[in-house]
Protein backbone atom coordinates (compact mmCIF):
# COMPACT_ATOMS: atom_id res chain seq x y z
CA UNK A 1 0.00 0.00 0.00
CA UNK A 2 1.40 2.93 -0.96
CA UNK A 3 2.12 5.81 1.77
CA UNK A 4 -0.54 8.74 0.97
CA UNK A 5 2.65 10.84 3.00
CA UNK A 6 5.31 12.37 0.72
CA UNK A 7 8.47 10.62 0.37
CA UNK A 8 10.71 11.80 2.88
CA UNK A 9 14.87 11.30 2.75
CA UNK A 10 15.48 8.23 5.88
CA UNK A 11 18.64 10.12 6.64
CA UNK A 12 17.23 13.79 6.62
CA UNK A 13 19.91 14.75 4.36
CA UNK A 14 18.69 18.28 3.55
CA UNK A 15 17.25 18.96 7.20
CA UNK A 16 20.86 18.35 8.31
CA UNK A 17 22.09 20.32 5.52
CA UNK A 18 19.84 23.03 6.53
CA UNK A 19 21.21 23.10 9.79
CA UNK A 20 24.51 23.37 8.94
CA UNK A 21 23.36 26.77 7.46
CA UNK A 22 22.23 27.68 10.53
CA UNK A 23 25.44 26.65 12.67
CA UNK A 24 27.69 28.73 9.65
CA UNK A 25 25.46 31.73 10.08
CA UNK A 26 26.09 31.73 13.80
CA UNK A 27 29.64 31.70 13.21
CA UNK A 28 29.39 33.91 10.93
CA UNK A 29 27.39 36.69 13.38
CA UNK A 30 29.51 35.87 15.92
CA UNK A 31 32.82 36.84 14.05
CA UNK A 32 30.99 39.99 12.75
CA UNK A 33 30.07 40.98 16.17
CA UNK A 34 33.65 40.48 17.10
CA UNK A 35 34.62 42.50 14.00
CA UNK A 36 31.93 45.50 14.81
CA UNK A 37 33.01 45.36 18.48
CA UNK A 38 36.62 45.89 16.92
CA UNK A 39 35.41 48.84 15.05
CA UNK A 40 33.58 50.58 18.26
CA UNK A 41 36.64 50.03 20.03
CA UNK A 42 38.50 52.31 17.80
CA UNK A 43 36.12 55.38 18.35
CA UNK A 44 33.92 57.00 16.27
CA UNK A 45 36.52 57.90 13.50
CA UNK A 46 35.66 57.62 9.59
CA UNK A 47 37.83 54.33 9.17
CA UNK A 48 35.87 52.93 12.03
CA UNK A 49 32.81 53.77 10.84
CA UNK A 50 33.24 52.72 7.63
CA UNK A 51 34.57 49.38 8.96
CA UNK A 52 31.46 48.81 11.32
CA UNK A 53 29.07 49.48 8.04
CA UNK A 54 30.96 46.88 5.67
CA UNK A 55 30.96 44.43 8.23
CA UNK A 56 27.35 44.70 8.59
CA UNK A 57 26.99 44.74 4.81
CA UNK A 58 28.75 41.20 4.73
CA UNK A 59 27.24 39.78 7.52
CA UNK A 60 23.32 40.82 5.53
CA UNK A 61 25.21 39.16 2.54
CA UNK A 62 25.71 35.55 4.30
CA UNK A 63 22.36 35.74 5.72
CA UNK A 64 20.89 36.76 2.13
CA UNK A 65 22.97 33.80 0.70
CA UNK A 66 22.10 31.05 4.16
CA UNK A 67 18.34 32.55 3.57
CA UNK A 68 18.31 31.22 0.13
CA UNK A 69 19.54 28.31 0.44
CA UNK A 70 17.82 26.92 3.35
CA UNK A 71 14.47 27.95 1.26
CA UNK A 72 15.91 26.02 -1.85
CA UNK A 73 16.49 23.00 0.94
CA UNK A 74 12.74 23.35 2.25
CA UNK A 75 11.08 23.10 -0.64
CA UNK A 76 9.21 19.35 -0.98
CA UNK A 77 10.79 16.68 -3.88
CA UNK A 78 14.59 16.59 -4.77
CA UNK A 79 16.80 19.83 -3.29
CA UNK A 80 18.89 21.45 -5.87
CA UNK A 81 22.51 21.10 -5.20
CA UNK A 82 24.63 23.72 -4.07
CA UNK A 83 25.16 26.90 -6.66
CA UNK A 84 29.00 27.28 -7.77
CA UNK A 85 28.26 31.27 -6.91
CA UNK A 86 26.78 30.51 -3.77
CA UNK A 87 29.90 28.77 -2.18
CA UNK A 88 32.00 31.72 -3.70
CA UNK A 89 30.15 34.28 -2.05
CA UNK A 90 30.06 32.51 1.14
CA UNK A 91 33.85 32.29 1.40
CA UNK A 92 34.18 35.88 0.05
CA UNK A 93 32.57 37.26 2.80
CA UNK A 94 34.93 35.13 5.14
CA UNK A 95 37.92 36.41 3.78
CA UNK A 96 35.84 39.81 3.72
CA UNK A 97 35.92 39.70 7.47
CA UNK A 98 39.53 38.35 7.57
CA UNK A 99 40.48 41.89 5.81
CA UNK A 100 38.75 43.87 7.88
CA UNK A 101 40.94 42.43 10.53
CA UNK A 102 44.06 42.98 9.31
CA UNK A 103 43.10 46.56 8.39
CA UNK A 104 42.13 47.30 11.88
CA UNK A 105 45.35 45.98 13.50
CA UNK A 106 46.97 48.56 12.23
CA UNK B 1 49.96 25.14 -12.20
CA UNK B 2 47.49 23.93 -14.77
CA UNK B 3 45.07 22.54 -12.64
CA UNK B 4 44.77 25.62 -10.50
CA UNK B 5 43.57 27.43 -13.37
CA UNK B 6 41.22 24.82 -14.63
CA UNK B 7 39.39 24.79 -10.67
CA UNK B 8 39.67 28.52 -10.91
CA UNK B 9 37.68 28.95 -13.93
CA UNK B 10 35.23 26.38 -12.47
CA UNK B 11 34.98 28.93 -9.96
CA UNK B 12 33.47 31.65 -12.18
CA UNK B 13 31.78 29.11 -14.73
CA UNK B 14 29.36 26.98 -12.63
CA UNK B 15 27.70 26.22 -15.45
CA UNK B 16 31.05 23.88 -16.58
CA UNK B 17 30.58 21.85 -13.41
CA UNK B 18 26.72 20.51 -14.80
CA UNK B 19 28.32 19.35 -18.54
CA UNK B 20 30.36 17.04 -16.94
CA UNK B 21 29.57 14.04 -16.29
CA UNK B 22 26.55 12.46 -14.36
CA UNK B 23 24.54 14.05 -11.90
CA UNK B 24 25.25 12.06 -8.58
CA UNK B 25 23.04 11.25 -6.01
CA UNK B 26 21.92 14.15 -4.42
CA UNK B 27 22.61 13.30 -1.06
CA UNK B 28 26.11 12.90 -2.12
CA UNK B 29 26.15 15.91 -2.97
CA UNK B 30 24.35 17.77 0.39
CA UNK B 31 27.20 15.85 2.18
CA UNK B 32 29.81 17.47 0.39
CA UNK B 33 27.85 20.59 0.83
CA UNK B 34 28.20 19.91 4.79
CA UNK B 35 31.71 19.45 4.85
CA UNK B 36 32.11 22.72 3.02
CA UNK B 37 30.44 23.92 5.53
CA UNK B 38 32.09 22.83 8.53
CA UNK B 39 35.13 24.26 6.62
CA UNK B 40 33.71 27.28 6.16
CA UNK B 41 32.93 27.29 10.20
CA UNK B 42 36.65 26.45 10.96
CA UNK B 43 37.51 29.52 8.76
CA UNK B 44 35.22 31.80 10.56
CA UNK B 45 36.84 30.40 14.07
CA UNK B 46 39.87 31.10 12.95
CA UNK B 47 39.10 34.76 12.03
CA UNK B 48 37.12 35.35 14.84
CA UNK B 49 40.25 34.21 17.01
CA UNK B 50 42.33 36.65 15.03
CA UNK B 51 39.93 39.22 16.14
CA UNK B 52 39.75 37.90 19.80
CA UNK B 53 43.50 38.09 20.02
CA UNK B 54 43.75 41.70 19.12
CA UNK B 55 41.05 42.28 21.36
CA UNK B 56 41.90 40.45 24.52
CA UNK B 57 45.60 40.04 24.96
CA UNK B 58 45.88 44.17 24.66
CA UNK B 59 48.84 43.29 27.42
CA UNK B 60 50.73 41.67 24.68
CA UNK B 61 53.88 43.49 23.00
CA UNK B 62 52.63 44.74 20.05
CA UNK B 63 54.70 42.61 17.91
CA UNK B 64 53.74 39.56 19.23
CA UNK B 65 49.70 40.34 19.54
CA UNK B 66 49.89 41.19 15.11
CA UNK B 67 51.92 38.34 14.51
CA UNK B 68 49.28 36.05 16.49
CA UNK B 69 46.47 37.67 14.95
CA UNK B 70 47.99 37.85 11.20
CA UNK B 71 48.77 33.87 11.70
CA UNK B 72 45.28 32.84 12.83
CA UNK B 73 43.74 35.09 9.58
CA UNK B 74 45.95 34.37 7.16
CA UNK B 75 44.79 30.76 8.69
CA UNK B 76 41.37 31.79 7.89
CA UNK B 77 41.35 33.26 4.67
CA UNK B 78 43.65 29.90 3.40
CA UNK B 79 40.67 27.99 5.14
CA UNK B 80 37.88 29.56 3.28
CA UNK B 81 39.65 29.66 -0.04
CA UNK B 82 40.44 26.10 0.02
CA UNK B 83 37.23 25.51 1.31
CA UNK B 84 35.77 26.10 -2.30
CA UNK B 85 38.35 24.71 -4.08
CA UNK B 86 38.01 21.40 -2.31
CA UNK B 87 34.00 21.31 -2.41
CA UNK B 88 33.99 21.99 -6.60
CA UNK B 89 37.04 19.37 -6.87
CA UNK B 90 34.92 17.03 -4.93
CA UNK B 91 31.33 17.71 -6.72
CA UNK B 92 33.61 17.21 -9.93
CA UNK B 93 35.11 13.83 -9.28
CA UNK B 94 31.35 12.84 -8.14
CA UNK B 95 29.84 13.70 -11.46
CA UNK B 96 33.00 11.64 -13.35
CA UNK B 97 32.65 9.02 -10.70
CA UNK B 98 37.00 9.49 -9.90
CA UNK B 99 38.28 9.19 -6.49
CA UNK B 100 37.66 11.66 -4.30
CA UNK B 101 40.72 13.93 -4.27
CA UNK B 102 43.13 13.87 -1.49
CA UNK B 103 44.98 16.75 0.14
CA UNK B 104 47.54 17.39 2.78
CA UNK B 105 45.75 21.11 3.96
CA UNK B 106 44.34 19.15 6.83
CA UNK B 107 48.01 18.12 8.60
CA UNK B 108 49.06 21.67 7.74
CA UNK B 109 45.95 23.81 9.15
CA UNK B 110 46.47 21.42 11.95
CA UNK B 111 50.02 21.71 12.82
CA UNK B 112 49.40 25.77 12.35
CA UNK B 113 47.26 25.53 14.93
CA UNK B 114 49.47 23.81 17.27
CA UNK B 115 51.94 26.31 16.88
CA UNK B 116 50.12 29.41 17.26
CA UNK B 117 48.65 27.28 20.30
CA UNK B 118 51.90 26.70 21.73
CA UNK B 119 53.31 30.46 20.99
CA UNK B 120 50.45 32.01 22.73
CA UNK B 121 50.93 29.27 25.91
CA UNK B 122 54.79 30.27 26.04
CA UNK B 123 53.76 34.34 25.57
CA UNK B 124 51.48 34.45 27.94
CA UNK B 125 53.15 32.20 30.55
CA UNK B 126 56.15 34.40 30.39
CA UNK B 127 54.05 37.03 30.11
CA UNK B 128 52.95 37.41 33.45
CA UNK B 129 55.90 35.73 34.88
CA UNK B 130 58.01 38.53 33.65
Amino acid sequence: MPSPVPARDPGLQPERTRLAWRRTTLSCTVAAVLAAKQAVHRGSSPLGILALTLSGLVWLGFLAVAHRRIQALSGAGRPRVLGVRAAVATAACTVALACFAVAMLF
Amino acid sequence: MITIVQTLRLWFAPQRIGEEGETPDYRFSLANERTFLAWIRTSLALVGGGFAVDQFLPDLRWGVRVALALALLAAGVLCALRAVNHWVRCERAMRRGEDLPVSRFPTLLSLAVAVVAVVMVVVVVFGWAG
